[in-house]
């Protein structure tokens, strides 16, 4: 037994990248078994090992995790990455739902009939620029500090860097009116343990591509 | 200033409703504020007082909380409805969790378009009936306990009870299959806080009738 988490997925980004991405960044190794058909998903739900039949599932220190929120929470809690208190858990928590609902919709894009996908991209971008990323500049240029809360790495700041590189790849100049995003980008993006997710080879997902949207569609019946 | 935390959202239950529960059944005090139309929520917006433009917001011990879970999480935290460790607070995530992707179906369900209610309705059921409440029914029979988690009232517990009834009111007969889920409803409706709030009077919220559809289409639509 490895004593390593296990992941249990499709071979792509969808609700389990931010749980590689917390992972990753604790430092923590972790091992993944791919859903590469509907049957690998039945015979996961006939096993028992699915609590409400979804995915993701993580086997971690002898559970098997469901719900990504969940996993997300004592993962960042167990590695020290929640704060340091009730009040700065509080803050981590907004700020993680704020880049949840941004990352959600970037998620969903490519699953978008294509007469709406335009349309679509564009509320995308709206909602980046003028809902979302105001905050974090502002949080940023309050305090003045390196992190979003604490003074001190959180799941907060890992959050904000999948969103803002998640969001450069629907629009490349997206950070053009926040600098400080732009700085905390290079800053967290050099923290050793994500340095090393960001290189090729890591168990980073790329983007999804057409290819994969099929494959979801198939795997899951929508 | 009273002291009291301040909830600003519709006057219905939405996504503010879990909250109201939660507050109710650790026995605080809350003050609520209701958005009747839609200059009032323009004037939140712009006035800074919603981090991200939405609500529910509830202001609470100098904060201005947004976002339903952290809100939940923050009340559960203070209040002492999150488990004793690490692992009991991961059963409870996984459980609320669970139940919030039910109640977004049931919740979402009258304000389902005329040709899409009834598909809709079969669909919550048949997950409530086969996905949700199989697996709550199994961690009270395999424990034996009063509670979900750890022998000890959670917010898990609250959540659930909210939900069971919310079930019901789509189909009256849903926890015919569920024979400790309905033990668990009775005895938990019995809790002193939570009887209180399950009384007529008290800021539970009603299941939205047409005119408050409407009135909400119109201020978040």
């Amino acid at each position: 037994m490895a004593g390593k988490p296990k992941l249990h997925y499709t071979n792509g980004r969808g609700k389990m990248e931010s749980i590689r991405w917390l992972l990753a960044a604790a430092g923590v190794e972790f091992e993944e078994e791919f859903i590469e058909t509907k049957e690998d998903l039945e015979k996961l739900r006939n096993d028992g090992v699915l609590m409400f039949q979804q995915v993701p599932m993580v086997e971690i220190d002898g559970m098997k995790m469901v719900q990504t929120r969940a996993i997300l929470s004592y993962i960042a809690a167990k590695y020290n990455l929640y704060g340091k208190d009730l009040k700065e858990r509080a803050w981590i928590d907004m700020y993680v739902e704020g880049t949840t609902d941004l990352m959600g919709m970037i998620m969903y894009h490519p699953f978008q009939p294509a007469d709406a996908k335009e349309k679509n991209l564009a509320l995308i971008i709206e909602r980046a620029t003028t809902r979302y990323f105001p905050v974090y500049e502002k949080a940023l240029k309050d305090h003045g500090q390196d992190y979003l809360v604490g003074n001190k790495l959180s799941w907060a700041d890992i959050h904000l860097l999948e969103a803002i590189l998640m969001a450069e790849e629907c629009k490349p100049d997206i950070l053009s009116a926040f600098p400080l995003l732009q700085a905390f980008k290079g800053r967290t993006s050099n923290i050793p343990t994500i340095k090393k997710f960001l290189q090729p080879g890591s168990q980073r997902k790329p983007q999804t591509d057409e290819k994969f949207v099929a494959i979801v569609r198939k795997i899951f019946n929508f | 200033m009273s002291g009291k935390p301040k909830l600003h959202y519709f006057n219905g239950r939405g996504r503010m409703e879990p909250i109201r529960w939660l507050l109710a059944a650790a026995g605080v005090e809350f003050e609520e504020c209701f958005i009747e139309t839609k200059d009032y929520l323009t004037k939140l917006q712009t006035d800074g007082s919603l981090l991200f433009q939405q609500v529910p917001m509830v202001e609470i011990d100098g904060m201005k909380m947004v976002q339903t879970r952290a809100i939940l999480s923050y009340i559960a935290g203070k209040y002492n409805l999150y488990g004793k460790d690490l692992k009991e607070r991961a059963l409870i995530d996984m459980y609320t969790e669970a139940m919030m992707d039910l109640s977004e179906l049931l919740m979402s369900y009258p304000f389902q378009p005329e040709d899409k209610k009834e598909q809709h309705l079969a669909n919550a059921v048949d997950k409530a009936i086969n996905r949700y409440f199989p697996v709550f029914e199994k961690v009270l029979k395999d424990h034996g306990q009063d509670f979900l988690v750890g022998n000890q009232f959670s917010r898990a517990d609250v959540q659930l009870l909210e939900i069971l009834l919310m079930a019901e009111e789509c189909k009256p007969d849903i926890l015919a299959k569920f024979p400790l889920l309905q033990q668990f409803k009775a005895k938990t409706s019995n809790i002193p806080t939570i009887k209180k709030f399950l009384q007529p009077g008290s800021q539970r919220k009603p299941l939205p009738d047409e005119k408050d559809i409407q009135k909400a289409r119109k201020i978040f639509f």
